[in-house]
């Protein structure tokens, strides 16, 4: 079982593992902040149209939404399911675990794809081209334009998580990870945990407050 | 005052020898460790980095300050001068754009900061080397994105984007931004390396508070960095998409709120300016110990404020926009607690002054710079608390007054700040003394120039001229007049600095290893540092500033 | 002394009831800012040349470097001091602002519309101007603004009051002038090419001037100072420029061909006609449509397939680069003077395309 690289500006393992899982979190930090703003571009509209974004949300599918919900979570499970078994020695169950994350990521984004077809349909756009009839004015125009938003740049990030899952799973089949040493892949499972909490508020904002 | 040689100061300079089984190599100095172009667009070292970014941060500095030339020449006249409206409106959100992005926020992190940080800790590099070459090509990509810009003439909006113009200019705005973006991630790339070094690589025996106090300021500035410029990321996306599809998140047409755009702009844009002056600040603190002698009169003082300036900061940011339409109420918030932020300044302008008490003064280039930072800190910064205050900003936003307050801060606190480095870190990054009869002079020139440019913009702004004017009232044009001179001169005096220490850089005398007698940790090593800083990783017993004790070398 | 203080500092004239107190707490601040970098600095140079290193310095380590803390005292005290200055002047400010911004009752209410690159007011009697604003002295007068396009500032150095002016809202601002003048109106919101001369004026009359002026009889007081041109809108009347600007719009639009498939008599031919045009909804492909303003037109000119008229085939040629900016203006105020000639189409809408055979280009 090796320990892994040492590399040469540190001093020894444990301060490297201490460095790359701090720059993780401060990076993740960053990426909370993003998020921040988002949401409080959200919140102030929320403000300015309460009843049309009320009744925006309640016309989202709720059931889509939740099933993503469940979908994300249970991949937060899996992976860190995986970072437990490469701590047991089992790098390659490891490698499987990441693999179911990595595909119901593609399903969270195949939900999320469908739902978008269906907006479409109906005629909400994001911006000048929303055209839906059954929610007219400001406020829903807004609440969707956000929704689009929102999703769309969590999406991206969902989409970086999966690469970096999928980088640290083929790092796993390939015994690259040990009990003593399997950083990468508790920063990948760092990452992607940050893009579920993160969905964790979304579904509330876009999906459950209906009034 | 000896006019710059050393020698007569030093004391027991000795070159520790290394430790018989370390390889002679591992004591090549930084500059001649590797040969050849490659070793240094793909190198990992520190040092290297440092001084490319200098490179191209100088740069930035020059292009930014010929803009600014051209505009003050074309404010010579109440009318047209030079160029027309159109080129002027450019000209001025280039000019913004670049000294922010391009100069003011990289110049003292990226390149002292990389260069020293490391070494003040005992560190043979960066937590994530590679990360750091990653950050100085994503910031090389800004400038070529954002410069590049100009070849569709640039965006117009000044460099605040505010909605709905931003988003409505037929002017080059989606790549300006973009590029804005890419600096942004390089920002942020420093702030995590920064962070992470700090907690992680101190040697053993270096507790917090032993650190050198540019290493807090780098802390609090690398704070700021990663957690404000994510919301900047997140506007100028939104002008972006704005502008290109029309998504009207702000626009009043499809029930947006622009003043939105500018509570998102400023929560990142207020810190910024922290994220400008803090760095400077720890250059400072460092100038003053050395120059001094002295030891700072209040350790915790100076860290604390640096932290505190950090996070109070971040409440600030609705002083840029009492006129804007938020309440009064609102305003009265952000009001007060503008007044608490300047505190933490005063705290480190005392702590300066007091330092020099019952010190053992050298007046050498650094410290002079020092002097003029003190006066044009101290009365920027002041004029700051006064924009603060509610009433008196009603008259002043958007006049010149404004733009002489953040000039004085930017010009005369940072790139005082900034030119204090480069002198006082020359001999160690290039093992040369610069001229210090010219280095005296240039300083005056610099801080002549200055204030002959923008004190008579407070005038100005008091007379009631707006910013961003390209034409103006005739009665404003003999301020006008005295405000370019001083521009010119200003340039003339920069560009003199710069040959200065381009002369000394090629026939310079050679340094020794600590030409200041300073007990800073990165005094300590050759005169050039090795390629990995140190042969062995050192042991530091003492602190940063104890000039109490001969000069003894602390490695193991 | 404080007209000293003021010329000193370069201040405007105190026209407003405000001025005065804001200029005083303005001295105040001021006088403690530069006395107190005055001092730190002075400071400074006292222990550089007191302090300065002996000439002889021995190579032995400072006996002084260490801090016998004597000074963390005296820095609270003068820390205290400082934020119970900051916090005296937040008190004051933030009192005046208040008085600033909440008119007082029954103030004069004037309606004010930013531009680019004009100022226009509206008075409650229906009385319209443009770039003067006419006021009685000594009354409270209130302004209701919006914006039309970007953000704009109105600001009146003399009177120290400033309020932006943002579309799609109203904010408000109020003044008193104090003397009978003219006092220059600036925008202080960067808004594009024409900011800087966006000016305007307030003309303060007495008040039996000013009711005179409302009642359009001869009154005195009247404009003084820098002329400003007045820029055209149909509604306000024609001035005797913009008939020529309107007369260069026709010349230009046949020099330039496009009459041959324009007309301007509201009959149906290869391009939407233009009688009727300006301010119209003008429908677009699928279910979009648009307003016919200045932005719209100056756009099909130059990039004329990005909103085509829903039912027109997309023949016309970019005029980016070869027509003047001069000559743009003028065919768009040519076509603003056709805004009432009716259209022939069904219902007064466009008629829609001819078809093109026979017709050569």
């Amino acid at each position: 079982m090796h320990e892994g690289p040492l590399h040469p500006q540190f001093e020894n393992l444990d301060r490297q593992k201490d460095a790359a899982r701090l720059g993780m979190w401060a990076f993740l930090g960053s990426e909370a902040l993003l998020f921040t703003g988002l949401f409080a571009l959200y919140a102030a509209y929320r403000t300015l149209y309460p009843d049309a974004f009320a009744a925006a949300a309640s016309h989202n599918d709720v059931k889509l939404g939740t099933i993503n919900t469940f979908i994300l979570l249970t991949s937060s499970f899996t992976v860190a399911l995986s970072v437990h078994e490469v701590r047991l020695g089992r790098a390659r169950r490891a490698a499987l675990l990441l693999l179911v994350s990595i595909l119901l990521g593609f399903v969270f984004l195949g939900v999320k794809l469908t739902e978008y077809a269906e907006h479409f349909r109906e005629g909400i756009f994001p911006g000048p081209s929303y055209r839906y009839e059954g929610l007219t004015g400001y406020g829903p125009r807004l609440f969707f334009t956000l929704y689009f938003l929102m999703t769309g740049i969590h999406a991206l990030h969902v989409t970086a998580g999966m690469g970096m899952l999928a980088w640290v799973m083929f790092g796993a089949w390939q015994h690259r990870y040990s009990p003593l040493y399997h950083t990468p892949l508790e920063l990948g499972a760092l990452y992607w945990h940050l893009v579920d909490v993160i969905w964790i508020f979304l579904w509330p904002c876009l999906y459950l407050m209906h009034a | 005052m000896t006019s710059g040689t050393y020698e007569a100061d030093l004391v027991g300079d000795k070159e520790v020898a290394p430790p018989s089984h370390v390889p002679t190599d591992a004591l090549v100095d930084y500059l001649r460790a590797d040969r050849g172009i490659r070793s240094w667009l793909l190198t990992t070292d520190h040092k290297r980095i440092a001084l490319m970014f200098y490179v191209v941060i100088v740069f930035s500095l020059i292009l930014g300050g010929v803009f600014a030339l051209l505009l003050r020449t074309e404010l010579l006249t109440p009318e047209r001068t030079v160029m027309d409206a159109v080129t002027y409106n450019r000209m001025f959100t280039l000019h913004g754009v670049t000294m922010v992005w391009l100069f003011m926020i990289p110049a003292i992190p990226n390149t002292f900061g990389n260069f020293v940080l490391p070494i003040m800790l005992g560190a043979k590099d960066l937590a994530f080397p590679r990360l750091n070459l990653a950050s100085f090509y994503v910031y090389l990509l800004g400038c070529v994105v954002t410069l590049g810009a100009m070849v569709w003439g640039g965006a117009d909006t000044g460099w605040t984007f505010y909605v709905p113009y931003s988003t409505t200019s037929q002017s080059a705005v989606v790549p300006v931004v973009l590029g804005i973006f890419i600096f942004g991630i390089s920002s942020i790339m420093t702030a995590v390396n920064f962070i992470v070094t700090t907690h992680t690589m101190r040697s053993a025996n270096l507790s917090w508070f032993r650190l050198p106090l540019f290493v807090w300021a780098l802390y609090g500035t690398s704070v700021i960095m990663l957690l404000a410029t994510p919301v900047l990321g997140l506007s100028v996306i939104v002008v972006a998409l704005d502008h290109a599809f029309h998504l009207g998140i702000f626009d009043p047409a499809l029930g947006g709120d622009p003043v939105l755009f500018q509570h998102l702009f400023w929560f990142y844009s207020h810190p910024a300016v922290y994220i400008m002056i803090l760095p400077a600040q720890g250059v400072m603190s460092e100038v003053v110990c050395t120059f001094s002698r002295r030891q700072p009169a209040s350790y915790a003082a100076i860290a604390i404020s640096s932290l505190g300036i950090a996070l109070v900061g971040f409440g600030t940011w609705g002083h840029h926009m009492f006129v804007a339409g938020m309440s009064e109420f609102d305003a009265n918030v952000f009001g007060v607690l503008s007044m608490f932020v300047a505190i933490f300044s005063a705290i480190k302008v005392f702590t300066w002054v007091a330092t020099m008490h019952r010190g053992s003064i050298h007046f050498n280039t650094p410290m002079l710079y020092f002097f003029w930072f003190l006066f044009l800190f101290v009365f920027g910064g002041m004029t700051g608390v006064a924009v603060a205050t509610e009433s008196l900003d009603v008259h002043w936003h958007d006049t010149y007054f404004v733009v002489a307050h953040f000039h004085f801060i930017m010009v005369g606190g940072t790139l005082t700040g900034f030119l204090a480095a480069v002198h006082y870190w020359f001999p160690k990054m290039f093992g040369r003394l610069y001229s210090e009869r010219m280095g005296l002079l240039t300083s005056f020139a610099v801080f002549t120039g200055f204030v002959l440019t923008f004190f008579p913009q407070f005038l100005l702004g008091n007379a009631g001229m707006p910013r961003r004017y390209y034409s103006y009232p005739a009665r404003y044009q003999w301020l006008n007049v005295l405000s370019t001179g001083g521009a010119w001169l200003l340039g003339g005096a920069l560009v003199l600095t710069l040959v200065n220490l381009l002369v000394a850089l090629f026939w310079g005398r050679r340094a020794t290893a600590n030409p200041w007698g300073s007990r800073g940790y990165e005094w300590m090593t050759p005169v050039l540092p090795p390629k990995t800083n140190f042969a062995a990783t050192p042991v530091i017993g003492r602190g940063p500033y104890d000039y109490h004790r001969p000069e003894e070398e602390a490695h193991a | 002394m404080n007209e000293t203080l003021r010329r000193l500092l370069f201040l405007p004239q105190q026209r407003s009831t405000v001025a005065h107190d804001i200029d005083s707490l303005h001295y105040f601040v001021i006088s403690v800012t530069l006395a107190g970098s005055v001092l730190v600095f002075l400071l400074a140079a006292i222990f550089t040349i007191r302090y300065r290193h002996p000439p002889e310095e021995p190579p032995t380590p400072n006996p002084e470097a260490n801090y016998r803390r004597p000074a963390v005292l005296m820095e609270i005290v003068i820390l205290a001091g400082l934020l119970t200055l900051f916090l005296t002047w937040w008190v004051i400010g933030s009192r005046q602002f208040v008085r600033l911004r909440v008119a007082p009752e029954g103030a004069l209410e004037v309606y004010v519309t930013a531009k680019q690159w004009m100022w226009k007011f509206a008075y409650p009697d229906g009385k319209r101007t443009i770039t003067t604003l006419y006021v009685p002295a000594r009354t409270p007068i209130k302004l209701i603004m919006t914006s039309r396009d970007v953000i704009h500032s109105f600001y009146v150095p003399d009177f120290r009051i400033k309020q932006d002016v943002v579309p799609g809202r109203y904010t408000t601002a109020w003044f008193q002038v104090t003397e009978p003048g003219s006092y220059q109106i600036l925008c202080a919101e960067y808004c594009g090419t024409g900011h800087s001369a966006m000016r305007g004026e307030v003309i303060a009359l007495e008040p039996s001037e000013y009711e005179r002026w409302l009642a359009d009889r001869p009154f005195t007081g009247g404009p003084a100072g820098e002329a400003y041109v007045e820029p055209y809108t149909p509604e306000e009347g024609v001035s005797p420029q913009m008939i020529n600007l309107v007369n260069e719009g026709q010349r230009a639009a046949a020099e330039h061909g496009c009459l041959r498939c324009h007309t301007t008599d509201g009959s149906a031919h290869i391009g939407p006609t233009w009688a009727g045009l300006y301010g119209s909804i003008v429908p677009l492909a699928g279910e979009a449509q648009t307003v016919a303003d200045e932005a719209y037109i100056t756009q099909s000119m130059m990039d004329p397939t990005a909103k085509i008229h829903r039912g027109y085939v997309a023949v016309m040629p970019s005029f980016l680069g070869r027509i003047r900016p001069a000559e743009t203006a003028a065919i768009v105020e040519f076509i603003k003077s056709l805004r009432s000639v009716p259209r022939q189409g069904p219902g007064g809408e466009d008629p829609g395309p001819v078809r093109m055979g026979g017709i050569t280009p």
